[in-house]
């Protein structure tokens, strides 16, 4: 934490050049150790070059617009569902205890196994990738802000009640905001694992996406390419998560101000 | 509202009555008698200290004056009304940390006047006026983590007196600060209460701190918590710090302190409170 900030950067993009050379040098030299081969790995100069081609083709904004949607909708679905459930489980022991049961037997469900039935449940294919998109990211907000909620200091809700809090501004005013750090947290999370999600869905069908995209390099044996959308993917839910902890911070300024 | 200076007024409103109060804490097995069989009254306008060892029961006993805890027996009422859930019509003022966090010091203040329904550029105006009073000029728009400790009480106190509450109950509000920033909020709360009469109910286990506030002192003891004794503390108001050093003052402190060590088992209890 004593470090000065360039040279922090410095090591940053250090070590991420270090990794690049071993694995120019791993598939150059067609690196063989056994259980693991570079025989069929493209050097990351191949990969640099696939990449610019992709930049340059009309194609790359029919895949990211069509993963983009899909992340949009299925985790904004989630979002909205999961802060309102989470809000409510959090607040009654009744429904809390009605709705534990199924939702800790779907909980660890993994979205890949999701998939066959998501097909037979939609027709649409577009909206089974969207379920399925939408399954990775409920749980980690649902759950993050049931725990956020049953975390208010009981104190807070106490002196509410002596203030005269009506029952909604004591959910908007006090709940809410005593949860949201909590609910961030869920967010970022939940950001990630539907990324994660949408890419193992558009796998399966599409004929738009970024995972779609990757695992059709594979079959054509494009092998550049499969990187260049790993990396692709990479960066959009890096890129999503870094853009709602931004969004985060800026929403709760007495989280941010706390050293002064 | 034009009556708030008009001590006349407020006077009459404030009145506690107590009446064969026992509260039982915890459930189940491990549930115990935390106040057993206490009656008291109180006054319109008077400053009623609850001194005794943690265990005693004053917390609880305060907690259930502001509605968060039920009596399993007798009755508890204000100005005739049965104490039923809490309301904004009986302040409490805990140790710390119970400002919102995410509310400027003047939303804060403001809470109780939106709940009311308040327009928003009055009830600003009204918060500010009241936060002027506790001394907080210009820290309207800080957070309470960027206040010090005596600052948030002095929020917290503002908070509650926006209400224009029938009665004040503070429980142990001042435990927390330093000596020095204790003694300046003593003098402080003085000077609100000689403004406006509030009725205050006081919880403490600091024998200065009674003596220095209070009109009487409900010394408690426990195990069960009930009232050991009620003393009158005697000094003219209005009242400032240099009368810890007189004689009576030494005197009635050698009585308290003596009341309270004659309750030495209360010791091995630890302090239990719903609200923390």
């Amino acid at each position: 934490m004593n470090a000065h900030p360039a040279g922090r950067w410095m090591r940053r993009a250090g070590s991420l050049a270090i990794c690049l050379i071993a694995w120019q040098m791993a598939s150059v030299l067609r690196l063989d150790l056994g259980i693991v081969t570079f025989r069929n790995v493209p050097p990351p100069v191949d990969v640099a070059a696939a990449a610019l081609d992709f930049l340059r083709s009309p194609r790359l904004y029919d895949h990211l617009a069509s993963s983009l949607r899909r992340v949009l909708a299925g985790y904004g679905i989630a979002a909205v569902a999961g802060v309102a459930l989470g809000l409510v489980i959090g607040r009654s022991r009744w429904l809390a205890d009605f709705l534990q049961a199924p939702l800790e037997l779907l909980r660890p469900i993994p979205a890949v196994a999701w998939i066959p039935l998501a097909v037979l449940m939609f027709p649409s294919s577009e909206w089974s990738m969207i379920f399925i998109t939408f399954t990775g990211a409920l749980f980690p907000i649902l759950i993050n802000t049931v725990h956020g909620v049953e975390n208010v200091d009981p104190r807070l809700i106490a002196s509410a009640r002596s203030l005269g809090s009506t029952r909604t501004a004591m959910l908007l005013e006090v709940i809410l905001p005593g949860a949201a750090p909590n609910i961030v947290t869920g967010l970022v999370i939940g950001m990630g694992t539907s990324w994660f999600c949408l890419v193992t869905a558009e796998m399966i069908s599409g004929q738009f996406g970024i995972g779609y995209y990757t695992w059709e390099s594979y079959t054509l044996q494009n092998y550049p390419e499969i990187i260049v959308g790993m990396i692709l993917i990479g960066l959009l839910g890096m890129g999503s998560s870094a853009l709602l902890r931004v969004a985060g911070t800026a929403l709760l300024p007495w989280h941010a101000k706390e050293g002064r | 509202m034009m009556n708030s200076h008009d001590p006349n007024l407020h006077a009459l409103t404030g009145r506690i009555k107590a009446r064969n109060v026992s509260i039982r804490l915890g459930h189940g097995s491990s549930a115990f008698e935390a106040v057993s069989d206490v009656s008291f009254e109180v006054s319109p306008g008077e400053f009623v200290c609850l001194l005794g060892p943690s265990g005693c029961g004053k917390s609880t006993l305060l907690g259930a004056l502001a509605g968060h805890i039920a009596p399993a027996a007798g009755t508890l009422a204000v100005d005739g009304d049965v104490v039923k859930g809490p309301g904004p019509e009986r302040g409490i003022v805990f140790q710390h940390h119970t400002l919102f966090p995410w509310k400027s010091a003047r939303d804060n203040v403001a809470f109780g006047l939106k709940m009311r329904g308040v327009a928003r550029g009055e009830r600003r105006r009204e918060a500010e006026r009241i936060l002027e009073l506790v001394g907080l000029d210009g820290f309207f728009d800080r957070y309470p983590r960027q206040l010090s400790g005596g600052m948030q009480q002095r929020v917290e106190i503002a908070r509650v007196l926006v209400n224009k509450p029938r009665l004040l109950l503070m429980d142990e509000p001042f435990g927390a600060l330093d000596a020095l920033t204790r003694l300046r909020m003593q003098e402080l709360l003085l000077d609100i209460w000689e403004q406006f009469r509030k009725t205050i109910v006081f919880v403490t286990h600091d024998i200065d701190e009674a003596l220095l506030l209070a009109d009487r002192i409900i010394v408690m003891k426990a195990q069960p918590g009930r009232i050991h004794e009620e003393i009158r503390v005697p000094f003219e108001r209005p009242r400032g710090t240099d009368i810890m050093a007189s004689a009576d003052f030494v005197r009635l402190k050698q009585h308290c302190l003596h009341l309270l060590h004659s309750d030495r088992r209360a010791d091995t209890l630890t302090r239990l409170s719903p609200l923390g």
